[in-house]
């Protein structure tokens, strides 16, 4: 059922690493990501590893979610993978046909792969431990500096927020309204290109016109319950950093210095 | 022309561990010229019901048959089923798009490849059997009432001649204004034109007075199917699953209880009030 | 004193065509005046538009008089200085239940008022904390609202405006889109927030079986009010209100119709024991 759909498919359980401030946990991620495009031998990708499993150890989160996030970018993987495999020149190992795979390519290629598979699970652990709300609340805060050149950082936040929050509402919505026209005789499968587009008009119109309509009487709700904005406002979550926050950061800090010093001998 | 619906079960999520069974073992035969009303609650499965009678949602398991036919056959055309089966879903007003109220009824007839003068003809037709003004047909349907919109909703379904029209949830939202007027225009089609009706509904007072059979749904299975004055009999046990006999049946019971000897199967207040009349008039 | 007071309240909706020249005026309230005394409860009836929603509208300064006025707790809501006290004096509720829930946690929904207006984190908590005991989903708080029923989210939304301690909540159709299970568990939700905390509600619907316990109904046409008085004032015109096409409870209909057909019964029957209690009567039959 669509409404099921949490986006970032948020895992509900008590954990330390759901319990760290969402700052701790997108600097972590922004860091990790940047580590692994860093490292340069096995030991570094080793160190990567154990900091990956230790940290999902502590999530609680079953591996299998892990690896739901994969499947989406499994094609991908397999593309880099083989573009890597068969297009690295360097010392010919096996030859079929006319592909040549070469020693580098197989080291390029595997790095490769590793270094998707790590990038998308590290990325995933943070949107399982974290609520789309935490995070948002996470990026209004890392992001407030911004506020000086005049970024809007409290609306973006807001608009964020909103859209995570209506998002299963319109996909359900969207499968409804494709279910009513199809129940009309609508097609939206066959034909060409053309064809298919023309055959969206009357899922997208309706659609707009839900969303702006869902749109007004929110911001009517919106200013009924005296919201104006990111002025006088307080927060009922602040975000205060914690030790386990900053025992999380003395830790993070650990592993990069670990990867800049083992990892790229 | 019948329907006829063999130990259906639809469960959702199969694969997962989530699993849900939407339906269970679901018997119903619905039969030219009926006129159902399909009760129960929120989540008591009546919309996932009525998605399998057009072959919307395919069963998990069981058989379907549309005159015989069965549906999930590969050579039988779920295109052809839909437009003998019309389906007007929730809030139907929610799907109009055309510019004008009459393009956007000739949508269906439209989809399937009518020849454009029979598309206008249908059009014109199903706007007349709602009861739609000429004045409206070219303009926007979104200037229109939420009744007027729901009508033409409806108007849209009905110019693909279905031979039974299912209506989930007409008059949701609507005033009693309104949905006493969709209503009877239901009625009316079923009468006049004798289509087969499915109307879905959470109330049994709305539908007390139009329907002739009630199928009550409850946690995905069919809790009583019969006419309407036998289902209210078993006013207590609805009760229990959260739904209510129209009121009148409670006046006639406690009435009863009270001391006064009617007869407690009257659904509408004109024969409560000859019942009560009858016994101390 | 009066914490509404509407004097001869009018507003016209104004359509204009693309170059915002008027095209239209349509008067959707029609010199209104009434007043409504603090802790009542009071239920506003009519069809779709007959004004009420437009009228509701009103008490939130969500629209101003086109003429007339609006005193919310003695201040006028022309007044732009005013609006947020009138706001957070007068809560409201909406139809929709998805369209008035912003936060994506209930907890975190029901805090977005008292956000707004600025209250320490720890009163915040506290706040949530009774208002959503106070609708019966203090269980809830930690759920996701696109998981709840209908009448759950429309509970969550009364919670989130009582977090913002009014005096008076405006409760717009919250019933329009809700089985019949959800609308008693808000109507009784609204009905025990004035019954304990004293709190003024102002009922919008066309419900008639959710107005019998109102002090006091009005019931709109048209954009004006055509009749007001207890329940049972106003049921006893049972005529009127059927031409207004607004349904009257059945029980009601039925000793309407057994007085018509000349069996002496009081006029404004509301409840079945009344009913039974009348036919008990001797001396009924003329």
């Amino acid at each position: 059922m669509l409404r099921d759909i949490t986006l970032g498919q948020y895992y509900q359980t008590d954990s330390v690493i759901h319990r760290l401030d969402p700052r701790v946990k997108l600097t972590s991620t922004f860091v990790f990501i940047i580590s692994l495009f860093l490292v340069k031998n096995v030991w570094g990708y080793l160190i990567a590893l154990c900091f990956l499993a230790g940290v999902i150890r502590l999530s609680k989160v079953p591996f299998k979610f892990m690896i739901k996030g994969m499947k989406a970018i499994v094609f991908l993987l397999l593309l880099t993978v083989v573009f890597n495999l068969f297009l690295t020149p360097g010392t010919p190992l096996i030859q079929i046909w006319k592909l040549t795979i070469t020693k580098e390519g197989l080291r390029t290629a595997v790095m490769m792969a590793v270094r998707l598979t790590f990038l998308i699970i590290g990325s995933s652990v943070m949107t399982l431990t974290t609520t789309p709300n935490n995070l948002t609340d996470g990026l209004e805060s890392l992001m407030k500096p911004l506020n000086k050149i005049k970024v809007p950082v409290h609306e973006i936040a807001m608009m964020m927020s909103i859209a995570l929050r209506f998002i299963p509402i319109l996909l359900e919505e969207t499968d409804k309204i494709m279910k009513a026209q199809i129940a009309r005789g609508a097609d939206f499968e066959s034909g060409n290109i053309i064809k298919k587009a023309k055959a969206m008009v009357p899922l997208l119109v309706p659609l707009f016109i839900s969303a702006f309509r869902r749109a007004n009487d929110l911001a009517m709700a919106m200013e009924a319950r005296c919201y104006r904005g990111g002025e006088h406002r307080t927060k009922m979550k602040p975000l205060i950093y914690k030790r386990r926050d900053r025992i999380a950061y003395f830790v993070l800090l650990a592993y990069f210095a670990a990867c800049i010093g083992i990892g790229r001998l | 022309m019948s329907l006829i619906l063999n130990h259906v079960y639809h469960i959702y999520g199969e694969d997962t561990t989530l699993q849900t069974a939407a339906l269970q073992d679901i018997c119903l035969t619905i039969n030219d010229g009926d006129f159902i009303g399909l009760i129960g609650h929120t989540g008591s499965g009546k919309s996932t019901l009525v998605q399998h009678l057009n072959g919307l949602l395919k069963a998990s398991k069981g058989d379907i048959l549309f005159n015989g036919q069965d549906i999930y056959d590969k050579d039988f055309s779920l295109k052809d089923l839909r437009s003998r089966v019309g389906l007007v879903f929730q809030y139907p007003e929610h799907q109009l798009f055309e510019t004008t109220v009459f393009e956007d009824v000739c949508f269906g007839p439209k989809n399937l490849g009518l020849s454009q003068k029979e598309v206008e003809l249908r059009a014109y037709e199903a706007l007349k059997q709602v009861g739609l003004e000429d004045d409206f047909f070219y303009q926007s349907p979104f200037e229109l009432s939420g009744g007027q919109k729901r009508r033409v909703a409806i108007a849209g379904v009905l110019a693909m001649k279905p031979d039974i029209l299912v209506l989930d949830e007409p008059t949701a939202g609507l005033d009693p204004k309104g949905r006493d007027e969709i209503l009877g225009q239901v009625k009316k089609l079923h009468d006049e034109s004798n289509i087969t009706v499915v109307l879905v509904s959470h109330s049994m007072e709305d539908v007390a007075n139009y329907v002739n059979r009630i199928v009550v749904m409850n946690r995905g299975r069919i809790l009583y199917d019969d006419v309407p004055k036998a289902v209210f009999s078993h006013y207590k046990e609805l009760e229990e699953v959260g739904l209510a006999a129209p009121q009148v049946t409670y006046i006639m019971h406690k009435l009863l209880e009270e001391g006064f000897p009617v007869r407690t199967d009257a659904t509408t207040i004109k024969e409560a009030a000859d019942e009560i009349l009858r016994v101390i008039g | 004193m009066a914490i509404i007071e509407s004097k001869n309240l009018s507003f016209d909706y104004i359509r204009r065509d693309e170059n915002g020249n008027v095209e239209g005026i349509t008067r959707a309230v029609d010199d209104i005046s009434l007043s409504i005394e603090q802790g009542d409860f009071i239920a506003i009836l009519g069809h779709n538009g007959s004004g009420k929603s437009t009228f509701a509208k009103h008490l939130n300064a969500i629209l101003y008089p086109t003429e007339g006025s609006i005193y919310v707790d003695g201040k006028d809501t022309r007044k732009e200085e005013n609006i947020w006290d009138v706001r957070q004096t007068a809560g409201m509720v909406f139809q929709n239940p998805d369209n008035q829930i912003i936060g994506q946690v209930v907890e975190e929904d029901v805090g977005f008022g008292p956000e707004n207006l600025g209250i320490p984190t720890k009163e915040i908590w506290e706040r949530v904390e009774e208002s959503l005991k106070a609708v019966g989903m203090y269980e809830y708080r930690k759920h996701s609202p696109n998981k709840l029923s209908g009448g759950q989210k429309q509970r969550v939304s009364i919670a989130g405006v009582i977090a913002m301690h009014p005096k008076c909540i405006v409760l717009d159709e919250p019933t329009a889109m809700l089985d019949p299970n959800g609308r008693k568990d808000v109507i009784r939700a609204a009905r025990a927030l004035n019954d304990v905390e004293k709190v003024t509600i102002i009922l919008i619907t066309h419900y008639m079986e959710e107005v019998i316990y109102a002090d006091k109904v009005y019931v709109m046409d048209k954009g004006r009010v055509k009749l007001q008085g207890t329940p049972r004032e106003v049921f006893s015109h049972v005529e009127e209100l059927k031409e207004l096409r607004l349904d009257v409870p059945q029980v009601t209909l039925l000793a309407h119709e057994l007085q018509k057909r000349g069996l002496r019964i009081p006029d404004g029957i509301l409840t079945m024991d009344e009913l039974t209690a009348a036919l008990k009567m001797g001396d009924i039959c003329h």
